[in-house]
This record gives structure tokens, C-alpha cells and sequence, in this order.
């Protein structure tokens, strides 16, 4: 029996885990006022100014609109090759064992376990050996790589509160396995892929890391971004795409949370 | 449907199967069971086993060449010249450099982390705990980017950090910081302390997480007893809550030791000119096209990783993942 309830927390912790929380929040809130100052070649605070011109002028940039659209790309077909990937390895896993199942779990946890860094070089020399030029193809190789784990780290957690008797029944009810799978499987599932999608796509619309070493000339947002840091070109429109990339990955993160928020183990806290 | 059209039309006791080829594929694999395993293992084994370690072993095993230093040229021969390059002065430093500041970070965002992760798992209830829990998953899942580029904004000299500083009256404070060797430097986006900061700041969710994790199991009962025994709140944290804490903060510091380690945006965007591992990676495979160079810096961090999570599971970390 826990006795805990109830308690009053101590001052000292109350204030260490506020300070804690308020150190991990405001430097993102920052960002959103910064998307509206007038200062255009420092970070000057407190702003001069707030102006909204900022954001028409990033609405008219081909070359923002250039990355975000690679982006998204990249991230959907990453995406739909690790649901797929990641599903068949979570389902091989949970339901059945055999020789070498630790092994398996080792490959799809290690892409994202090892230093970015190694993936990417990696990648790129594998590439440089066998003559691959860089493509569309080569980010996506790389990206739904290290997005499996995700999709498959959700999926493993929802196969283990799923009774096996449910697949026992519909095929004693006469099912058969594809119907099996479409109808009591996959909806069982469900819930857990969309969730293990979302944070996959966030995962790959975020990744910058690989990314560096896979895309050759062409860039995503957080390449473009990461060139910007480097040689800032114009402040304020970096700012409003900031701005932007944090209220687009806001969005499935929440979504992912409610998806899963019943189950004993919620999405995300596996990236 | 009426109770009469069900009875007028009984169900056989045995179906006939579905029959066609999706009958016939169903049935195979309700016989063979094994054959459905392999086929649903086969292609994602087939793409990491390919795809990624195809791609580690080519990078390894280019380890074991060695570059010409007049021509440029790769040389394909196997060779322990290029790991003996590692152990040059110069590149001793950068390692040295680099897992001394893996450590600090590790150790500072295990501090910082543990009054949230506390908080979170024996006070919070109901509603709070699920704000606890957003508010540690929205910062780790935010674009690691843009929260580089929001430090930028606060530890600029003209920045938020400065101005803070000034309206406080303790602007000597940081100038008497900044001109301490090794730590400070022009501003504190381009030193040591800038890039500390910044490294705790985008890994502390990771740390955060298993710590609460461990915490969850940990009976609030266990800290009651303590306290009634006569221990200080002290005492209580050294003995009963910080031990059974341990497995869960050397989980967090897996991931806050090795995303250090293999970090090279991070040092470049805010820090000095002093390299770290990832940026001498990244730079000997760039700009100076020395490639087994950079494969043997990159076994660095897989050699120091392997002897941590070695260490890691004597300690029961993996329980607390």
C-alpha cells in the first residue's frame, strides 16, 4: 500500500523542479518573440520594435519553400517505409520466440543508439564505395533507418498488452489470416502505428545530423536552418521559419501523446 | 436479420476454407508458422543488416587504410598507421577535451534532472503529472535546431542573458567569469560555458525520463520509514532514494554521455575553435579528405560507449530503460 498521497511536496524541490521546467521552457518561447522584432542584423533584447513584415517576406522566399517541400517528402516516404519495417519486426518479435530475437531488437535499437555522427559517415562512405550519387533516395535511406526504432519501439508496446487469445478466437471463429490481420489485429494496432508514425515523421523532419552527410547539395529545413547559423543571410526570416518548425512539430507530439496516453507506456519517451 | 433467415441458413460446423490463393497462402502459414516469421523478418533485417551495418563495416574497415600525405590518395592497404595517428598530441586533446565535457554534462543534467524527475513521480497527480510529463516530452521532441538557435539568441553579447545581467547590477560577475582561462572567452557564445550550457540544456529531457522512471518505483512508504528511523532529509537522500535512483540516472547518462560524445553542431554553432570528436570527424572527412582518419575517430566514441554500457548493465541500468 502506498501511504504517499496527499503529501505536500518541500518548498526547496518545488522550486528546484519550477526552475528545472522554466530552464527547459522559455528559451523555445523565446523564439516566438524574436519572430516579431524589427532588429534586423542583431539579437538584440529587448526588441526595438515588433512588426509582423517578417512573415510575408519568408512567405515570398522560393528557397524556404524549396526545403520545407523536401522536407516533407523526405519525412512521409521515411515514414511509410518504417511503419512498414518497423510493424513486421514489432509483430516477429512479440508473438513468437526464436534464436537470435535479442539480436534483432540489438539491430533496429542501434542506428539510434550510436552517435549520429557514425551513422551518417557511414552511410556516406558506403555510398562513396559503391558509387551511389546523392538523391532524394539517399536522404530517405537514411532517415527511415533510424526511424524504424520508433515505429517499432510503439508498436512492441501495444503487441504486449494485446492478448494472443483474441487472434486464437477470430481464427477458431473461422478467420482467416489476412482477415485475422484486418480486422482484429490492425485495429488493435491502430492507434499505435499513427502514433509511432507521427513521431517518426517528427524524428525525420527534424533530423539534421545524418542528413548533413546524405543530401549532397540539397536542402531540408534543418539544413537550411544549420547553414543559416553558420552564415546568416537575413536574421529575421531564420526567425519566423524557427518559429514555425516549433509549431509543426508541436503538433504530432501532442497528437502521438493522446493516441497512446491510456496504454502503460506512452510514446515518445523512447527517441 | 431475423432470428428465421439465421435459422433457415445454419452455419456448417466446419467452414470450408476461403479457398484461391489467399486461402491457400493463409493455411500455409497456419502450418508453417516459421515460414511467416521469416518472411515478416525478412525485410527489416534485410534493410538494417544492409543498409546499416553494411555501411559500419565499410566505414571500419576503412579504418585499416591509410592516407598518402604527398598524393592525397587512399591507400587500400591494411595498415594500424591511421590509429596510430590518433595518438598524436593533438588528436589525445580533442578526445581528452571531449569526454571530459561528456562527463560534466552528464553529471550536471543527472542534478538538474533529479528534483523534476522527483516532483514528477511522487508529488504530481492526475492533471500535473500530465503537464509534467508534456513539459519534459515537448522540449526533447522540439527541433534540435531551433533550440541551438534560441541559446544563440540569450548568450549573444547583445542578448537576453546581458541585459538580464545588467538590470541585476552583475555585469562583473560575468566579465570576472568570462576572462578566467580555459572557460571564458570574447562572450559566452563562444566559450567553453556557452557550449556546457547548451549540451545540458538539449540532453536534459533524456536524462529526465529514466530518472522519473526509477523514481515511479521507488514506494513513498520506503522515504516515510526513513524519516520515522530518525534520519535527516538528508541521510534519507544519500541512503534510500539516491541508491535505488542510481540504475535510472545511469540510464539518462547513456544517452547524455553518447549524444556528447558524437555531437558536432553543437561546439560549432556555440563554442571556440578548439574541436571535439564529431567536428574532427566531420572535418577529416570533408575538408581534409583524410577518410580513415575520420573512421578511426569515430571508433573512438564506439570503444568508449561499449566499455560504458558494459558498465551500464552491471549496474542494472537497462532494467530502468
Amino acid at each position: 500500500m502506498r501511504s504517499d498521497r496527499g503529501q505536500r511536496a518541500p518548498l526547496g524541490l518545488k522550486i528546484a523542479a519550477a526552475c528545472g521546467l522554466l530552464f527547459l521552457h522559455l528559451p523555445i518561447l523565446l523564439i516566438f518573440v524574436y519572430a516579431f522584432t524589427t532588429e534586423e542584423k542583431s539579437f538584440v533584447w529587448p526588441p526595438p520594435g515588433l512588426t509582423t513584415q517578417w512573415f510575408a517576406v519568408t512567405w515570398n522566399r522560393p528557397d524556404v519553400w524549396e526545403a520545407l517541400s523536401l522536407s516533407v517528402r523526405v519525412a512521409a516516404i521515411s515514414t511509410a517505409i518504417a511503419l512498414v519495417l518497423g510493424t513486421l519486426c514489432a509483430a516477429a518479435v512479440s508473438q513468437t520466440r526464436f534464436f537470435g530475437r535479442e539480436a534483432i531488437s540489438l539491430l533496429v535499437i542501434l542506428p539510434i543508439a550510436l552517435p549520429g555522427i557514425i551513422t551518417g559517415i557511414a552511410l556516406r562512405s558506403a555510398f562513396a564505395l559503391a558509387d551511389i550519387p546523392f538523391s532524394f533516395w539517399t536522404i530517405v535511406l537514411g532517415h527511415a533507418t533510424f526511424c524504424v526504432v520508433v515505429v517499432y519501439n510503439n508498436a512492441v508496446a501495444r503487441f504486449r498488452r494485446t492478448s494472443g487469445s483474441m487472434i486464437e478466437a477470430s481464427m477458431d471463429l473461422g478467420a482467416d489470416g489476412f482477415q485475422t490481420f484486418r480486422h482484429v489485429v490492425l485495429p488493435n494496432i491502430a492507434t499505435a502505428l499513427l502514433a509511432g508514425g507521427m513521431l517518426a515523421f517528427a524524428l525525420s523532419f527534424d533530423e539534421v545530423i545524418v542528413t548533413t552527410f546524405t543530401a549532397g547539395q540539397q536542402q531540408t529545413v534543418p539544413i537550411w536552418m544549420l547553414e543559416e547559423l553558420i552564415r546568416p543571410r537575413q536574421r529575421p526570416v531564420t526567425n519566423v521559419v524557427a518559429m514555425v518548425v516549433v509549431l509543426v512539430t508541436l503538433l504530432p507530439i501532442l497528437l502521438a501523446y493522446y493516441l497512446t496516453r491510456d496504454g502503460d507506456q506512452i510514446a515518445g519517451s523512447g527517441k | 436479420m431475423t432470428i428465421a433467415a439465421v435459422q433457415s441458413n445454419p452455419a456448417p460446423a466446419i467452414l470450408p476454407g476461403s479457398g484461391g490463393m489467399r486461402g491457400a497462402l493463409s493455411d500455409l502459414f497456419w502450418r508453417r508458422p516459421k515460414l511467416l516469421l521469416l518472411l515478416m523478418l525478412l525485410p527489416p533485417v534485410l534493410w538494417l543488416g544492409i543498409v546499416y551495418i553494411g555501411s559500419l563495416f565499410a566505414l571500419l574497415a576503412q579504418s585499416f587504410f591509410s592516407i598518402d600525405e604527398f598524393s592525397g590518395l587512399i591507400n587500400r592497404e591494411f595498415t594500424l598507421k591511421t590509429y596510430g595517428d590518433l595518438f598524436q598530441a593533438a588528436n589525445l586533446d580533442i578526445i581528452l577535451r571531449t569526454v571530459t565535457m561528456a562527463a560534466l554534462v552528464t553529471l550536471a543534467s543527472a542534478i538538474v534532472a533529479f528534483p523534476i524527475a522527483y516532483y514528477a513521480a511522487r508529488y504530481a497527480r492526475g492533471r500535473w503529472k500530465a503537464l509534467f510529463y508534456l513539459g519534459v516530452m515537448l522540449p526533447l521532441w522540439s527541433s534540435y535546431l531551433v533550440k541551438i538557435y534560441a541559446w544563440k539568441l540569450i548568450l549573444a553579447k547583445e542578448g537576453i542573458l546581458t541585459w538580464l545581467l545588467a538590470k541585476l547590477h552583475l555585469l562583473w560577475l560575468l566579465d570576472a567569469w568570462l576572462s578566467l582561462p580555459i572557460v571564458g572567452g570574447n562572450s559566452l557564445s563562444v566559450s567553453f560555458t556557452g557550449t556546457f550550457i547548451v549540451f545540458v540544456y538539449v540532453w536534459l529531457p533524456f536524462m529526465i525520463l529514466p530518472v522519473q522512471a526509477a523514481l515511479e518505483r521507488v514506494p513513498g512508504n520506503l522515504v516515510e520509514a526513513s524519516s520515522d528511523l530518525g534520519a535527516s532529509p538528508g541521510q534519507t537522500f544519500r541512503n534510500v532514494l539516491f541508491p535505488l535512483a542510481l540504475p535510472g540516472i545511469v540510464a539518462g547518462s547513456i544517452f547524455t554521455f553518447s549524444l556528447t560524445l558524437g555531437d558536432y553542431i553543437i561546439p560549432q554553432i556555440i563554442g571556440t575553435s578548439r574541436l571535439f570528436i564529431g567536428q574532427a570527424v566531420y572535418s577529416q572527412q570533408g575538408t581534409a579528405g583524410n577518410i580513415p582518419l575520420a573512421a578511426a575517430f569515430t571508433v573512438v566514441p564506439i570503444v568508449i560507449m561499449g566499455f560504458y554500457l558494459w558498465g551500464a548493465k552491471r549496474m542494472g541500468a537497462f532494467d530502468a530503460l
